[in-house]
């Protein structure tokens, strides 16, 4: 048995490090290692309430406003305040803004590169991906960039700014939108939905929702061989058996996203032996017994504590590991997509499970299935009519905030009491993914989908399959370990 | 212009990344030829390089040792020094602490930038009971210290570049990092605080949208409201530097105009108002904070006086969400 520790892990948001016991070129066993501690829980403490709102978008650049949208929903629970349909709008539009972005980041920024390493050097589709996702200078680098900040001209907007936006408030948006800027709301989303189907798809974005099966998925991808990314990227990854790669424990958790007047577009739920279930959020429970974390039994969050204990026995991490009726579950895109019953989604996971294609597509599936969502959106908006409800905080109150970050479930759970903040307790969805070890030894989503994984060539010291795992999670550490 | 590249190594340590998210909304068309054609070449960042693992702890390395040439160690996020001074809250891979390879680096790099508010002073990484022991570069939140103490001064003697701001704006990072390339960065170019003049000489209130209801402290009351957000909802753009509104965020945004206080998050010591962020401290009725150079006597009589002839519009205006009056057409020409 040898030991081979991977980091630091770059191409992901903050760091991470992956320790692997490898024997007969196999991954054995993984242990996630997230190497930093900010403390926010404990920012946090004694604050005034509305105050959370200022920080917690800090936690993360990358997930801010999922931040700031867990909070406001958490202030608002608490407040029993609730959001005029403007507000409502124009806060699923932040949000779907913010992870769409980040979708488009991972792929092309975070994920992609790592196909035009020399390690592939062999492969037939090499020097296009070399010349088409190098980090930095490949191609498409200079074609995302531009049409990634033009896009996040809905920021200057809807939030003034992004990251780090105050406009999400408990009782709707701070920005009230006018008829002019309306109508460049919905310019700048046809311009963002021409680049995507121009450059990412090839296709409509309507043609790519419509996609029913892994089968009608692949001849799509012959009929748009090397036209546009995601059939290249299908190519490659059909090419490797990414979708052979990267399995964790096939149980799936949604918060549900983007609600409006009762319905969401993607509805929350648990999937557990291809069976979607209602998700008991009162199941959730954090263990911090591979964690350097102070505790003994398991909590839930709600009265749960986040105080460090560094150098604490048997603990490799300072992320906790958060388990739903003492289970693993995954979250993110592929969940939610799993949730909203997508037939090509669930076609790829009742053939091979969750693994690395399937969590990319999913993402990519989401691009061409919000912006649709948020067109409309847009055409909702009734400018001269309110976008904010207001309410003083009350002295003692309990709330919780449940949103889809781009890279899955986030949830807030706050306490007030005599007009401070009692407690607050954040899980981000990467501390579900890249969790630790709990009590019964249990490894997290991550250490799972890592075991079995052959290493015949350990690409100096950071074998190139183990990074396409991690990567397919688009994991934020800095979420994690806030 | 230098002839021979500048190497630039960008890390990161306690802080959230929205620097480097903010700097992806650069408006060129390539950050990285952008950068090129300034003759800087970037050595290694943790979220765009290709390298991973062995091959980015080797350039690292080659930096520490000299046998690659170091001309700008950017920083992102804070520094942290806890738990007990030890630096182990964020550990290295090989398990130092971040903390040391950042003043080792600092000591041989030719330029040391703070990019953002948490590298520059601590920032919010810092509030609270600052669980990390986190501080700055060179400053703990006002107080000159921090990481490399006071009289730290790079191979080239300049203090520590601190690009404040929660997060910064991407063209204070990318016009820094050109004026130091092209050599027109000098000690007369930092403010007190060690911020670039070139954005740290302006105010957030120049170029506000709201100056008409500032004119005649037409106050918003609650968020949404059109009114000048000083006087109830904590805005500090007439005390904080910076060009937020001159320059603007990703497009035509900037806090005051997606109706929300300046935060003044370009300035020590933000994350810690003494008072709720999104109201305003008063004493007697007067706000404690007024514009950074206006004598307190001069501002009450003044907003006395302008409040008494504020228009029924700026009025009516101020604590609405949208236009209730507009400005009416006078059938004369204008004169």
């Amino acid at each position: 048995m040898t030991r081979l520790v991977v980091g630091p892990f770059n191409r992901v948001e903050g760091d991470l490090e992956v320790t692997l016991d490898v024997a007969d070129n196999q991954v054995q066993a993984a242990y996630v290692n997230s190497p930093m501690y900010r403390g926010f829980e404990q920012i946090l403490k004694d604050k005034p309430p509305l105050d959370a709102l200022v920080y917690v978008p800090r936690i993360c650049g990358i997930c801010s406003v999922a931040q700031s949208a867990a909070s406001a929903q958490a202030l608002a629970d608490a407040m029993g305040l609730k959001s005029p349909e403007n507000g409502l709008l124009a806060a699923n539009l932040t949000l779907a803004a913010e992870n769409l972005a980040d979708h488009l980041t991972h792929f092309y920024l975070f994920f992609m590169p790592d196909f035009a390493r020399d390690y592939y050097r062999n492969r037939s589709w090499f020097s296009a991906a070399q010349a088409r996702f190098k980090s930095v200078r490949g191609s498409a680098t200079a074609e995302v960039l531009p049409a990634r900040a033009k896009f996040m001209h809905l920021m200057g907007y809807l939030a003034g700014k992004w990251p780090h936006t105050l406009s999400l408030q408990p009782g709707g948006s701070s920005r009230s939108i006018e008829l002019a800027e309306q109508i460049r709301l919905s310019i700048l989303l046809t311009e963002f939905r021409l680049f995507l189907e121009r450059t990412l798809f090839g296709d409509k974005l309507e043609s790519v929702s419509s996609l029913d099966s892994e089968s009608a998925l692949l001849a799509w991808m012959q009929s748009r061989k090397s036209k546009a990314d995601l059939p290249r990227f299908l190519e490659i990854s059909y090419d490797l058996n990414l979708h052979k790669l990267g399995r964790a424990t096939d149980r799936f958790m949604s918060y549900g996203a983007y609600h409006e007047g009762g319905n969401s577009l993607f509805p929350s739920g648990l999937w557990e032996e291809g069976q979607i279930h209602t998700l008991d959020i009162s199941a959730i429970r954090e263990d911090v017994s591979h964690s350097w974390m102070e505790g003994e039994a398991a909590l839930a969050p709600a009265t749960g504590y986040t105080l460090p204990q560094p150098g604490k026995t048997g603990a490799y991490s300072w992320c906790k590991a958060p388990r739903l009726n003492g289970l693993v579950v995954e979250t993110g895109a592929l969940a939610r997509q799993l949730m909203a019953g997508h037939p090509l989604v669930v076609d790829l996971v009742l053939r091979h499970g969750g693994n690395v294609t399937a969590r990319v597509i999913a993402r990519l599936l989401e691009l061409a299935r919000v912006l649709p969502a948020m067109e409309e959106w847009v055409k909702r908006l009734r400018p001269g009519e309110p976008f904010c409800n207001n309410a003083t905080p009350l002295d003692d109150a309990r709330g919780i905030g449940l949103v889809e970050a781009a890279r899955g479930s986030l949830g807030h759970w706050l306490e007030i009491r005599k007009g401070k903040i009692a407690n607050y307790q954040i899980i981000a969805p990467t501390t579900w993914n890249f969790s630790p070890r709990d009590t019964a030894g249990n490894p997290g989503a991550l250490e799972h989908a890592l075991v079995g994984v052959p290493i015949e060539d350990n690409n100096d010291g950071a074998p190139i399959a183990v990074q396409h795992i991690v990567r397919s999670f688009d994991p934020c550490m800095v979420c994690t370990v806030h | 212009m230098h002839r021979e590249p500048l190497n630039l190594l960008w890390l990161q340590s306690g802080g959230c990344g929205g620097c480097t998210l903010s700097l992806l909304n650069a408006e060129c068309s390539n950050l990285f030829d952008t950068l090129e054609s300034f003759g800087i070449h970037l050595l290694w960042h943790p979220s765009l390089s290709e390298e991973s693992a062995q091959e980015a702890r080797r350039i690292i390395d080659d930096c520490a040792s000299g046998a690659t040439r170091l001309d700008i160690l950017c920083l992102e996020g804070s520094v942290l020094r806890g738990p007990h001074g030890s630096g182990g809250f964020h550990l290295t891979t090989g398990g130092n602490p971040m903390m040391m390879l950042i003043e080792k680096l600092a000591a041989i790099a030719k330029h040391t930038v703070a990019i953002g508010s948490c590298a520059a002073f601590g920032g919010v990484t810092s509030a609270g009971c600052n669980p990390a022991d986190a501080c700055g570069l060179q400053f703990e939140g006002d107080l000159p210290g921090g990481l490399l103490g006071r009289d730290f001064r790079d191979v080239s003697g300049l203090p520590v570049i601190n690009i404040a701001g929660c997060p910064t704006h991407p063209n204070w990072i990318i016009e820094t990092l050109a004026a130091l390339a092209t050599g027109v960065l000098n000690g007369q170019s930092l403010d007190v605080v060690q911020r670039p003049r070139m954005y740290a000489d302006h105010l957030v209130h120049h170029g506000c949208t709201r100056n008409e209801f500032y004119e005649f402290k037409a106050s918003a009351h609650k968020p949404s409201d059109l009114g000048c957000l000083m006087e109830n909802l904590g805005c500090k753009g007439t005390q904080a530097h910076a060009d937020c509104n001159t320059r603007l965020w990703n497009g035509e945004g900037s806090c005051v105009r997606g109706g929300y206080a300046c935060i003044a998050c370009t300035e020590p010591g933000f994350e810690e108002p003494g008072h709720l962020f999104a109201e305003t401290p008063k004493l007697a009725g007067i706000p404690i904070g007024l514009p950074i150079d206006m004598p307190k006597a001069w501002f009450v009589v003044l907003a006395s006086l302008s409040k008494s002839a504020t228009p029924k519009r700026v009025k009516e205006n101020a604590v609405s969400d949208h236009q209730v009056v507009v400005p009416i057409v006078k059938k004369a020409r204008q004169k």
